[in-house]
């Protein structure tokens, strides 16, 4: 997994509530093969129209935005199905960041597994993110995951993470190893587990 | 753990699964697994990395979101969702693990699947690479979906790494009206505490509604809980559970049945524990519930109309519920009863279990469907038991189509997909855009609902019917 470094890059507003999943990468384009790419279907149906032609207004087809690797949305992002397709698209069309005020849960343990950070900001401080990403489109905001804060120009915001997850993020770690650490726990754990447990074969 | 404070079922589930903590998460050990034929991905990434299956028994696979509901003597004639089904048998093939093919009456959605089996059973940490995984909690497991990378790592070390949830009390009060069940439980509550209302928590729902329902009716009610947001969602076990997992294949017999009967009465939560939240839902004169936009949170119930997003104060909201509308079609003010549907969908792993098809089969028996209806039973042994009851003969008199079990229209990934522009009425989950295909207006509701839609041709009170 790519390692995460202190990122400054433009930043997208997105204004949709409950931002599912199935917009973000449509149920038809999961069975591709995770080598073949998922970021030409990032939002696919909202982001073009049915003869592929891009919607002007849909704020990744913004020139202003172009480039961009960080993604400021809206209350429950990403809400819905587990696929980690979602995540697959935002990462291959190359977002590392997103933040909202809310996620949809699996979404949220998905983006860690693919050193994408989703960081979680109250509602209001998003909101004014957002708004100042669209007064200034093309504006830049930093993440830097070791001081936990975003920046724009003077205005600094700070965000909690969890430490294990942190460390994974920085150091590209794949969590398989990091369990495979406590072998030893987890067969005490099953012999002890099964005893109790007879009935569970 | 040693420790004499009262404690929710969630947390009995959680400290005995606990293998190790570290930085604030929990190494969980993972009892069961469920695997179907969108896991590719992990089983792709597994093989990549050089690992094995740890422990093959503890998990079972069969094929749901891909599998055609028709023509299946011909097998699965899109090549590339043959390659999935077809990779699903060889991957758990050279892993050893158990699979119910295309052609076992067993197979089946995974959701619909474990139950049906026995295979899931009280107080167990379950997971399965699919968000509606929160079904399973119906028979009291901890049971939740997670992504392909963390379905690899079940699958490498049968466990998973947590935070722990904070836990969140849903009490379902008041006595449901003859003919509703627990569709327009699950549509009601997540109307009151919306799609984002219970984020970041594990559901136990309680109360005097939720333990009169039968377990099909607890499996819609947690089936949904990811609705609204919640991690799991989970019913304290009962004689209800009990006397629905007797006998069934995967659960224990003899002495053992008795040794784990005597666990899983120790799994309810005890007097005076504590929640971090708790929210009363009362459904005391209820009528069936629909939804009109395009979060499971637009719900309301039939009486009811199109609301105006006017008079929404926050703005992301009001602009988010507009375009809902706009894509739904649908204009504020307009009576849900006059809303007319192109087509009806009855099946998925929210509502495609036997009690399902009989509740529907009540309302089209004598009637004549005027519009497209598919009936998908959950798994090929509903499919069976309902043609043994004479079901299917009951809807394809009415007109319905009679399908082989699969996802089907819940998530249209198998080819069950409908027009741009066309209006359902659907027993499944989602009814977020393009679900049911690119254009395509789902609206959530019961089997009855749908029923009633399709041979009335609009959202109609099946209870009404013979006025409509």
């Amino acid at each position: 997994m790519q390692k995460f470094e202190t990122l400054t890059a433009v930043a997208v507003p997105l204004e949709v509530a409950n931002c599912d999943t199935d917009r973000i990468i449509p149920a038809r384009f999961l069975k591709t093969r995770r080598s073949d790419g998922y970021g030409q279907n990032l939002f696919r149906d909202v982001r073009y129209d049915s003869d592929g032609k891009p919607d002007p207004d849909f704020p990744l087809n913004k020139p202003a935005y172009q480039g961009a690797r960080i993604l400021v949305a809206d209350i429950n992002f990403a809400c819905g199905s587990s696929r980690e397709a979602a995540v697959y698209a935002l990462a291959d069309a190359g977002f590392r960041a997103v933040i909202a005020p809310s996620y949809g849960d699996i979404f949220f343990n998905n983006c860690f597994k693919n050193g994408v950070l989703p960081i979680v900001l109250p509602a209001d401080q998003v909101a004014a993110i957002r708004q100042s990403l669209t007064d200034n489109p093309g504006s830049t905001l930093t993440v830097d995951l070791e001081n936990q804060t975003v920046t724009r120009g003077n205005e600094v915001w700070s965000f909690a993470v969890d430490p294990q997850r942190k460390e994974c993020l920085i150091e590209g770690l794949d969590d398989i190893n990091l369990t495979l650490q406590h072998r030893d726990q987890m067969s005490s754990f099953e012999d002890k587990y099964r005893a109790e447990r007879p009935w569970m074969g | 753990m040693s420790t004499s404070l009262p404690r929710t079922i969630i947390d009995k589930i959680w400290d005995s699964h606990v293998i190790t903590e570290q930085n604030g998460e929990t190494l969980l050990y993972v009892d069961r697994h469920l695997l179907h034929d969108g896991s590719f991905h992990a089983f792709d990434a597994l093989k990549a990395e050089g690992r094995k299956v740890h422990r093959p028994a503890q998990a079972i696979a069969t094929p749901d979101h891909y599998v055609p509901t028709t023509g299946r003597r011909f097998g699965v004639p899109v090549a590339d969702y043959r390659d999935l089904v077809e990779g699903l048998v060889a991957n758990t093939a050279e892993a050893g693990i158990t699979h119910f093919g295309m052609d076992d009456p067993r197979q089946g959605i995974v959701h619909i699947v474990g139950p049906e089996q026995g295979f899931t059973q009280p107080g167990i940490v379950l997971v399965c690479g699919d968000s509606h995984t929160s079904t399973h909690g119906a028979m009291g497991a901890f049971a939740f979906g997670i992504g392909a990378s963390e379905v690899k790592h079940v699958l490498a070390t049968q466990s998973i790494w947590q935070t722990r949830p904070k836990t969140m009390r849903i009490e379902v009060t008041g006595s449901l009206p003859e003919g509703l069940g627990g569709k327009d439980i699950i549509l009601a509550i997540i109307g009151q505490i919306g799609a984002a209302g219970a984020t970041g928590h594990a559901v136990e729902y309680a109360g005097s509604a939720i333990r009169a329902l039968s377990m099909e009716g607890r499996l819609t009610v947690c089936n949904m809980s990811i609705e609204a947001g919640a991690r799991a969602g989970l019913i304290a076990p009962d004689d209800t559970t009990f006397e629905y997992l007797a006998g069934r294949p995967y659960a224990p017999t003899g002495a053992a049945w008795d040794r784990a009967l005597a666990h899983w009465r120790t799994l309810p939560t005890d007097e005076g524990a504590v929640y971090a939240r708790t929210v009363t839902v009362d459904i005391s004169g209820l009528n069936p519930m629909v939804t009109w936009g395009t979060s499971p949170e637009d719900a309301l119930p039939i009486d009811g109309r199109v609301p105006d997003p006017a008079a929404i104060d926050d703005p992301v909201r009001r602009e988010s519920k507009a375009r809902a509308l706009e894509y739904m079609g649908l204009t504020p003010g307009t009576p849900l009863a006059e809303i007319e549907v192109n087509r009806v969908f009855i099946g998925s792993c929210t509502n495609g279990r036997i009690e399902d098809l009989r509740a529907a089969a009540a309302v089209a028996r004598g009637r004549k469907a005027k519009v497209p209806a598919l009936v998908v039973a959950g798994s090929g042994l509903i499919k069976q038991q309902a043609e043994a009851e004479g079901l299917d003969r009951v809807f394809i008199e009415a007109g319905f189509e009679w399908r082989e079990p699969g996802c089907s229209m819940c998530v249209g990934m198998n080819g069950d997909t409908m027009a741009k522009g066309m209006r359902s009425a659907s027993t499944s989950n989602r009814n977020f855009e393009g679900r049911q295909g690119k254009g395509a207006r789902t609206h959530l509701m019961s089997p009855s609902m749908a029923a009633a839609a399709a041979v009335t041709g609009r959202f109609t009170d099946f209870r009404r019917l013979d006025q409509a």
